[in-house]
């Protein structure tokens, strides 16, 4: 007779680590499976962890895991085919205790996480695949694996299977995902002296800096490219969406050459060697996409569960605090004997009035909104740049001829209108 | 019962390793440290006769406390019980002590079960010497058997051990008596892949450790540095080896000019 868990956490990434971690501290006999030889070997981010959902669950985590830099500037650059109107804030006090946010490289990082579960009592076994769930009178009663006598049952299943969860698509769950639904990152990381980091973007020892590029990055594609600090490397990548990237008929991997052969970019990653490469799709349909997160002995978290703020690059910190509620809920529904799908329900509520489901509520229709007007990237982004290129460069006009220039490059009437409409637009999905 | 013992090393993957150009060391953080190849063959070498003669299948390793890991890859693999020795005594230790220091363990599994048969790998990847085997058997006074590349057969009542040793041309078959020591190459058997049971039990297993203070009747000068004669003198990397020539043109032009190199250098063939 095979083993019974009190449950079976799939996918060792920070939603799946971070439930087991909350339920073997509780005492529940909890059996975390991961595909990969360890955790992390296969899962990408482009580099960001937040301090407080970490810290929710592994108080002064920073003391002790291997992480990059703490943030303490954040770049975001509207860049065209050689210029850039850039803002950014940098506040010191992120680079002290208790910090903002990190830069991490996730093959250390959630490896370090996993060790954290398993110290908890969690039990770990790696290079194993769930190929499919157990469902018996139609509740999930364990999960099938791929290896021989692979068949492992539990109270409760949580899948944090990842962006194309097939165990919640095997159970019906979600349909597979619409091109405008998930998003295409590439990255590479860049191996580059430290000092010389330090020395480009303007940094002490154990600071780091972030950079968002939107515009000709992408090539006016929905997406954004992004430049990281770590320790002594760079993270550099690109993320559109799958239905720009089809739409333009580019490849993935030449919008990463373009990036970093940009001129606004090359700059910074200049003699740089390439150590690894990467790339992962990113679930980004937002509020509208989040499938069915709790049935009948079974609950999706993290990346399954489209859990991204594509507006704000947030994921992994709605991973781990998913994974927390969904412990929370499983502790809960322990206590009283049921795993039916309306008590595991709760997960679904407590998700909601989160802070997960408030942000996702509130940017529900941006992604969707800047997709089907790409005028934003292709169009305005390059306005911006014309206009600030002619208000600063001094040539003799005076400023009231270059504010009428600046006017008149805004095209026609009909055309201004648009603009108006289009940032009233802007406002309205973002506010 | 057939009592199997493997003996196993953990190792940096040398695959990926770098060199450390300046010192010509092996930069060890920079490669994973995994099974040894040819050890992991020979655990499987081990699980497979248990199943096909019942037993039990012990594996024992030296190294600093990580190397748990590799006994945690053996119990994957399907073996029952874990040992390993590790303490700074050892540290540093050539082929020689190494071997005297398992033997002793050996010796200590021994007592708490007879041993019917060891089974190394042919050789380390990271040191390529293939001594420890042979240097056991040598200490137990058993027969050591190098390049095992089959199991033909093997009786505990009737105390012998049929096998086959690969040879450069060819293999030779030969009877030897148990308990005895096999060596093995890695084509001996094909790596299963492991049962989930089997995953779970290794994610749990804790290995038996000694100190050198937990084995019996040790000599502590044939341990470790203190007991290795051997000096690595000098380690460098092989060059790289030079481009070759490649023949262009039609195939006849390709064909005559290849007889005239071969013309040219024939006394490479002599």
């Amino acid at each position: 007779m095979p083993e019974k868990f009190d449950c079976i956490v799939v996918g060792a990434g920070p939603a799946g680590t971070a439930c087991a971690y909350e339920l073997a501290k509780a005492g529940v006999n909890v059996l975390l499976l991961e595909r990969g030889e360890y955790p992390g070997a296969k899962n990408v981010m482009g580099g960001v962890l937040y301090r407080k959902m970490m810290e929710d669950i592994i108080p002064e985590f920073y003391k002790e895991a291997p992480l990059e830099r703490p943030i303490v500037e954040q770049r975001f650059m509207m860049m065209d085919k050689e210029s850039a109107v850039t803002f950014s804030y940098k506040g010191l006090e992120w680079g002290r205790e208790p910090y903002n946010n990190f830069t991490v490289l996730r093959a250390k990082f959630d490896q370090w996480f996993a060790e954290k579960a398993v110290e908890q009592g969690a039990l770990l076994v790696c290079e194993t695949v769930a190929v499919e769930c157990i469902v018996e009178n139609g509740r999930v009663i364990g999960v099938r694996t791929d290896r021989p006598d692979g068949d492992i049952y539990a109270d409760v299943v949580v899948l944090a299977d990842g962006v194309n969860s097939l165990l919640a698509k095997q159970l019906g769950f979600h349909r597979e995902w619409r091109p405008d639904e998930v998003a295409l990152a590439t990255m590479e990381i860049l191996k580059l002296d430290k000092n010389v980091i330090e020395d480009r973007f303007n940094l002490e020892a154990n600071q780091g800096c972030t950079i968002e590029i939107f515009g000709d990055a992408t090539k006016g594609i929905l997406g954004t490219g992004f430049l990281y600090t770590n320790k002594d490397t760079l993270s550099i990548g690109v993320g559109t969406l799958l239905s720009g990237l089809i739409k333009h008929k580019i490849k993935p991997y030449e919008l990463l050459e373009y990036v970093k052969n940009h001129p606004m970019i090359r700059p910074y990653i200049q003699g740089s060697e390439p150590v690894e490469y990467l790339a992962h799709l990113i679930p980004e349909g937002g509020y509208h996409s989040i499938p069915k997160v709790a049935g009948n002995g079974v609950l999706v978290v993290g990346d399954a569960a489209q859990l991204v703020n594509a507006i704000h690059r947030e994921g992994s910190n709605m991973a781990m605090t998913s994974g927390r509620l969904a412990a929370e809920t499983i502790i809960m529904a322990k206590e009283q004997n049921d795993f039916s799908e309306s008590m595991l329900d709760q997960y679904r509520m407590k998700l909601m009035e989160s802070f997960i489901g408030q942000d996702l509520k509130k940017y529900k229709d941006a992604t969707h909104h800047f997709e089907s007007f790409p005028q934003y990237f292709e169009q305005y982004i390059p306005m911006l740049n014309r206009a600030a290129s002619q208000m600063f460069t001094v040539d003799g006009a005076s400023k009231w001829e270059k504010q009428k220039k600046i006017w008149r490059d805004l095209g026609s009437t009909k055309q201004k209108f648009k603009l108006a409409r289009d940032m009233m637009k802007a406002w309205k999905v973002m506010k | 019962m057939l009592h199997i013992v493997a003996c196993i090393k953990q190792v940096p993957d040398t695959k990926i390793i770098k060199m450390n150009p300046k010192t010509n060391t092996m930069d060890r953080a920079s490669a994973p440290a995994i099974l040894n190849p040819y050890d992991a063959h020979a655990v499987e070498e081990a699980v497979r006769l248990k199943k096909k003669y019942g037993g039990i299948v012990s594996v024992l390793t030296m190294g600093p406390p990580p190397a748990v890991k590799a006994i945690k890859k053996c119990i994957e693999l399907g073996a029952d019980e874990g040992y390993m020795i590790s303490d700074r005594a050892f540290a540093g230790a050539d082929t020689l002590a190494t071997s005297y220091a398992l033997t002793k363990a050996l010796e200590k599994i021994a007592k708490q079960r007879p041993i019917d048969l060891i089974i190394c790998g042919k050789m380390t990847i990271d040191g390529d010497t293939g001594q420890v085997g042979p240097g056991i058997a040598r200490r137990l006074n058993i027969p050591p058997l190098t390049g095992v590349n089959k199991v033909v057969e093997l009786n505990k009542e009737k105390g012998y051990a049929i096998v086959h040793r690969k040879l450069e041309d060819g293999y030779e078959v030969v009877k030897s008596q148990l308990p005895c020591l096999f060596t093995v190459e890695k084509d001996i058997n094909d790596i299963s892949f492991a049962p989930l049971p089997n995953m779970i039990k290794a994610a749990r297993y804790q290995p038996t450790i000694w100190t050198a203070d937990d084995l019996e009747d040790v000599d502590r000068k044939q341990l470790g540095l203190k007991g290795s004669p051997t000096i690595v003198s000098k380690v460098w990397a092989p060059p790289k080896p030079e481009g070759g020539k490649i023949l262009t043109g039609t195939k006849e032009e390709q064909v005559n000019e290849l007889l005239s190199i071969i013309l040219e250098k024939k006394e490479l063939f002599s």
